[in-house]
């Protein structure tokens, strides 16, 4: 949990943080043609709380963590350590895959509540800084913006895509045959294989929350 | 347990791997107190059959029945509680490379069923138990002095001595040993075969040894520990004789099965190899 979760701190802080900069300077210049500047906070807020918090922080986990444990695990398949344990009377699936399952479903949505705040704070930096909006102005529309479906949505996304990351991970781990090379491809694959299915299945979530 | 108690018992096993014939109807038997020396050329299912007997794989065919019962159809949860009862050196010692070498002997004792009352029990009782189990263990095999080290610290004999300690940690009625000489200096080697010897005659253990060296399996066959004088010592003939028995196996084939007279008197070219002095 140290790991999935403090490890990652910093890097989904930044992305959180350039993502809301990003959002609100981009949405900021095509809110001002319209004269609606004052709704960047909303924009910023619903977009980083729905989908670009659980995603990117998902995808940045995924290719710290999935990685993290498919090479782990597979150095101990090829090493005969996975042997070992089964010999030795214990499953490793629960000594391997139940902890690492628990801690990435468990600080992901952490992860993400941070990067989002993080983010907004971000928006809020452009948006005083750039349109002149004020701190209530921007505080109120972000906290207004956002409805129960859309916090759900955002805390249970992450909550899938870290036992995704997780089981992908370890499941790559698990099968890895071919020594070092094994391993090698056992990394990449998880990472790619645990980045398509983040994106399949957030497309999947938000149309169940659009028809919600 | 009387010495001819059933062990471990091979019928007609065969496993293949894709198109490969892994192991082609294998039938053996190991009673308790012998000891069982598996030669073969790398690729004739030795490692595969020493999975086998320990259920870590199952087979195409046949049946693998360890201590009376049979583990060829057995799940995964029920073969915990019966591997604690075998020990097992892997090639590569198979070690813990995150875990200590106290951590690693600690192993078996902390997490199989059968044991965790020691560690579960209240007190600092059952806590040393567990300590001087795995200090105890050190001391057989004489590393005593590296219980806070990891396995990356060691040379290679080291990490299969450590190896030995955690495969004996438990006193299992049955221990095997996949390939411990290889790719040892002799003077390594034989300090392995030494510990080997001595763990089967201390505690009249079942042993497997699958090995590529003929010295190996001369040493398990004539030779056996005194724990009067703790040297190791020809055996002798008739009651001091070790009851040992050889295979060999040619791919995924048993080929031979033996005594050591048996051994060096066959013509056969294949089984010859590993029946001369100086065959590796």
């Amino acid at each position: 949990m140290d790991v999935i979760g403090v490890g990652s701190l910093p890097i989904c802080s930044m992305v959180g943080l350039f993502s809301g900069i990003v959002m609100a300077l981009q949405l900021g210049d095509a809110l001002t043609k319209y004269g609606a500047e004052s709704q960047v906070g909303t924009v910023v807020s619903i977009t980083l709380v729905t989908q670009m918090g659980p995603v990117l922080a998902a995808l940045l986990v995924a290719g710290r963590n999935a990685s993290g444990m498919a090479s782990e695990i597979g150095s101990m398949r090829v090493t005969e350590q996975i042997d070992a344990m089964r010999a030795l009377g214990t499953d490793p699936s629960k000594k391997l895959v139940t902890p690492r399952l628990l801690a990435t479903a468990l600080t992901l949505p952490l992860l993400v509540i941070i990067a989002d705040f993080i983010g907004m704070i971000g928006g809020f930096l452009i948006a005083r800084a750039q349109l002149g909006i004020t701190s209530s102005e921007y505080w109120t529309s972000a906290w207004q913006a956002l409805k129960w479906a859309d916090v759900s949505q955002g805390l249970l996304k992450p909550f899938i895509f870290g036992i995704v990351i997780a089981l992908v991970g370890c499941s790559f781990g698990m099968r890895t045959t071919g020594g070092t090379q094994g391993v090698g491809r056992a990394t990449t694959s998880a990472v790619v294989v645990s980045s398509l299915w983040i994106i399949i299945l957030n497309a999947l979530i938000t149309q169940v929350f659009v028809k919600l | 347990m009387s010495d001819d108690t059933s062990i471990v018992r091979f019928e007609d096993v065969s496993i293949s791997f894709g198109d490969t014939l892994a192991l082609d109807r294998l039938s053996f038997e190991i009673h308790a107190g012998e000891t069982c020396v598996v030669f073969g050329a790398a690729g004739s299912g030795k490692t595969v059959m020493l999975k086998l007997a320990l259920g870590l794989i199952q087979p195409d065919s046949g049946r693998v029945i360890l201590f009376d019962k049979d583990i060829a159809t057995m799940a995964e949860q029920d073969l915990l509680d019966i591997r604690a009862r075998v020990g097992i050196l892997f090639q590569e010692g198979g070690l813990f490379d995150s875990m200590t070498v106290a951590e690693n002997v600690a192993y078996p004792l902390e997490n199989q069923p059968a044991f965790q009352a020691l560690g579960h029990a209240n007190g600092s009782g059952a806590a040393r138990s567990i300590d001087e189990r795995v200090h105890e263990s050190l001391r057989f095999v004489e590393l005593e002095a590296t219980v806070d080290k990891f396995p990356s610290e060691l040379s290679g004999g080291m990490r299969r001595r450590v190896g030995i300690a955690r495969a004996v940690v438990t006193e299992p009625a049955l221990v095997l040993y996949d390939s411990p000489t290889a790719g040892l200096d002799p003077i390594t080697a034989n300090t392995i075969v030494a510990l080997i010897l001595k763990e089967r005659d201390l505690r009249n253990t079942a042993t497997i040894m699958v090995t590529h060296r003929y010295q190996d399996g001369q040493w398990m066959a004539n030779f056996r520990y005194n724990p009067n004088n703790g040297a190791i010592e020809p055996a002798g003939g008739g009651d001091n004789g070790v009851k040992t028995r050889f295979l060999v196996m040619n791919q995924g084939k048993l080929v031979f099965e033996g005594s050591e007279t048996e051994l060096l008197a066959s013509q056969d070219p294949y089984v010859q190899k590993f029946s001369r002095p100086g065959a590796s």
